[in-house]
């Protein structure tokens, strides 16, 4: 069909022909009256629809399906609670810059304002954490606006842009032609970096004995992993990671240094607080990374790389600011590396290698084996199993971190968490969303006994469309990071944090109709884990861990990165 | 480090929500409004809208930049110098007893400011000026017994 030829059509068919122009094939959602019609033209599509169970998780899903496939994730509600029930999805999506296109049902337009049945302000609600958001009140913008939805959520920092649709204007029939690409004039982000500014960048390399690259989010959202990895080597400058950036720089080579932050390795943070150049990377520097800003990275200059220049100087004072993508400014640089001046430096760092060996050796990421199964064996022994081949997406809290410091991830796309909203309960749909995207891969959720039941729903999804995920439980019968910081800095007193009564959860799965297996004892991790992984069904393994094991390293909140609290 | 204040002034879409979003964006990130005016330009597609707040030097960068990060605005620059001319308007409703008649219609007329409305006992005076001068004339107003006032907040233009 040519694009520019005119045709009339319904609201929804304007809909689906947007869909399917920007390639996308799967939506996750779940209907309702202000939605019927957008339903029902859905059915004549070939677009395949997820039904979730509850609509938080159809945002996490298509969070976790953007996130594994790299393109954007779309979902549909209906209006009133099923908008409401998104707004956590949402917020999640907001915090990590992943992009997500929600579409919601709204009342008629002529009844928009009149407290009418199922009628909530969702633009209202979400403006504050939507990238951008729509209220279309007349069918003739229908199709520009969802344009300009799906280019805004892509494009620059991406993010979750939702467009609220009254069931009027999906009835309606306009003339339809398919709109230009969106060319907003309020909205240019910047995607080439100044070259006077990378140049800089170049010259305190070229003079840092001590540097270290902190890499974000940002560096897997802009896909320059590869760019980064060649950049670190070429300028032999070791490598962190923030949560969110963990698969950007392989975890299997020399110069990692483990994950930032409060539950950060010991060296990483050793060398962040005592390096001489810090070249942050699509990062944010959220307090759970720098911990007391005054003193992070005190001896440091810092280079600031992001799209966002509002994430510029927002916490953290920076020597040499660049706007624009990572990617291209990565190639930049590799591109300029390869002429810099770097032979004697280099034999200069040597020292510096020396000290972050050291720490590695001094205080590496360990634990005691005990009676009881300990969780950081439980993924160790899922890395191992997997070869470092799954990916995993995490519930929130002691899971979360174990996940983080345990499994080693060596790609992007690998490690799917709600790292800047922390949200319980993401886990299980984020997995289902990225079993989706990538139907042959091992998808696994590394859970929390607390975290697993916000979001348990779900569970009906996996086994309704055959998605073989697993789910890991480490259930320590605690909401065990709260717990933790109740038993550290609260004299024990464990207020609401005890969870000990929790469903059986391999009934529960066989109840669902997924498998339920259970580990108990040490020598029981191992087969329960080949058992699970191994099945070509959705899978939930309980692994009763020791109750009170603790997340260590520890950076006590709003202490000096450097003063961590050790195993 | 200290605040000091910043008029900011800005070309946004004439769209329903446009100003509840930049709205939204100072009080959800803890800044504060002094002053807010927003009315159409000459497109009617664009309205401009003046605001003026307190930040730190670091927070008038991350407010600028914040609200340049807005879909909707389209244009943002921080008035000051001589460049640019502010001014704000007042409506001053104050008593107006038999001995201080007089007293007040000098001052008003010192002011340039107008008598739009005469009562037995109060004037309603409009003023327009700069900050410094809409203190000074309700400083010199103020002994005669303010009842109510109505400001518009600045608005901003470069030459
Ligand atoms: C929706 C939500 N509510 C509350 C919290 C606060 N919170 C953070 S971690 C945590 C405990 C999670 O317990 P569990 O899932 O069992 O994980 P564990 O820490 O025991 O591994 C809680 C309650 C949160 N992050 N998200
Ligand atoms: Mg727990």
């Amino acid at each position: 069909m040519e694009n520019n030829e005119k045709r009339l059509l319904t609201g929804a068919q304007i809909l689906m022909e947007i869909l399917k122009s920007e390639g996308v094939d799967t939506i996750f959602g779940f209907p309702g009256g202000a939605v019927i019609d957008i339903y029902d033209e859905l059915s004549k599509t070939d677009i395949r629809h997820i039904l979730v169970r509850h609509e938080q998780g159809a945002v996490h899903a298509a969070d976790g399906y953007a996130r594994a496939s790299g393109s954007t994730g779309v979902c549909l509600v209906t209006s009133g609670p099923g908008a409401t029930n998104t707004v956590t999805g949402i917020a999640s999506a907001y915090m990590d810059s992943i992009p997500v296109v929600i579409l919601t049902g709204q009342v008629p337009t002529h009844l928009i304002g009149n407290d009418a049945f199922q009628e909530v302000d969702i633009v209202g609600i979400t403006r504050s954490c939507t990238k951008h958001n729509y209220l279309v009140t007349n069918a003739e913008d229908l199709a520009g606006t969802l344009k300009e939805a799906f280019y805004l959520a892509r494009s620059g920092r991406p993010g979750p842009v939702l467009v609220d649709i009254p069931k009027d204007i999906a009835k309606t029939v306009v003339q339809f032609t398919m709109p230009e690409e969106s060319n907003l004039k309020s909205y240019r982000p910047t995607y080439n970096p100044n070259t006077k500014q990378l140049e800089k960048i170049i010259t305190l390399i070229e003079e840092s004995e001590k540097p270290v690259i902190f890499a974000g989010g940002g560096v897997i959202l802009s896909k320059s992993s590869k760019e980064l990895t060649e950049f670190a080597r070429k300028a032999k400058i070791p490598v962190t990671a923030s949560l969110m950036g963990l698969g950007a720089f392989p975890g299997s080579d020399p110069l990692w240094l483990g994950m930032i932050g409060m539950h950060g390795t010991f060296r990483a943070n050793m060398s962040v607080g005592n390096c001489d150049l810090l070249i942050a990377i699509g990062v944010r520097f959220d307090d759970r990374v720098t911990g007391k800003t005054d003193s992070f990275a005190p001896n440091a200059k810092i280079v600031h790389i992001d799209i966002d220049p509002t994430s510029i100087r927002k916490n953290i004072p920076v020597s040499v600011p660049v706007v624009g993508d990572c990617r291209i400014a990565l190639d930049q640089l590799n591109q300029m590396i390869g002429e810099a001046n770097l032979g004697n430096i280099i034999k200069k760092r040597q020292r510096w290698f020396n000290r972050i060996s050291r720490w590695k050796t001094t205080n590496p990421l360990s634990y005691k084996q005990k009676e009881t199964i300990m969780p950081q064996y439980v993924i160790e022994n899922l890395f191992k199993i997997t070869k470092g081949k799954a990916i995993i997406t995490t519930e929130v809290g002691q899971n979360q971190m174990w996940a983080a410091q345990y499994y080693h991830f060596d790609k992007p796309g690998h490690f799917i968490t709600s790292g800047g909203l922390g949200c319980m309960g993401f886990g299980l749909p984020a997995a289902i969303g990225a079993q989706v995207a990538r139907p042959g891969e091992l998808v696994v959720d590394i859970a929390g006994d607390g975290s697993i039941q916000m979001n348990i729903q779900e569970l009906a999804t996996a086994v309704q469309y055959s998605l073989p995920v697993k789910v890991v439980i480490l259930n320590n019968r605690y909401l065990g990071m709260v717990r933790q910081w109740q038993e550290l800095f609260y004299d024990k007193r464990y207020s609401c944090t005890c969870m000990d009564h929790s469903p059986d959860f391999v009934k529960l799965a066989e109840a669902y109709g997924a498998v339920g297996l259970r580990a108990t004892k040490p020598e029981e991790v191992i087969p329960v884990l080949r058992k699970g992984l191994n099945s070509d069904k959705t899978v939930i393994m309980d692994f009763q861990i020791e109750r009170e094991e603790n997340v260590y390293p520890m950076v006590p909140a709003g202490a000096p990165l450097t003063e961590m609290l050790l195993v | 480090m200290t605040e000091e204040k910043h008029v900011l002034t800005m070309l946004v879409d004439n769209k329903p929500g446009v100003l509840s979003r930049v709205v939204g964006l100072f009080s959800g990130r803890g800044f504060n409004i002094e002053s807010l005016c927003v009315a159409e330009t000459i497109d009617p597609l664009i309205s401009r809208i003046t605001v003026v707040t307190r930040a730190t030097e670091s927070g008038i960068e991350q407010i600028e930049k914040q609200l340049n990060k807005l879909i909707n605005v389209i244009k943002l620059r921080k008035v000051s110098g001589p460049k640019s001319v502010q001014r704000e308007m007042a409506l001053i409703y104050v008593m107006a007893k038999n001995g201080q008649r007089a007293e007040i219609l000098r001052i008003v007329d010192i002011f340039r400011g107008k008598i739009i409305d005469v009562g037995t006992d109060h004037f309603v005076i409009e003023v327009t000026g700069d900050e410094e001068k809409m203190s000074a004339i309700i400083n010199l107003l103020k002994p005669m017994g303010i009842k109510k006032i109505s400001r518009t907040g600045t608005i901003a233009l470069f030459r």
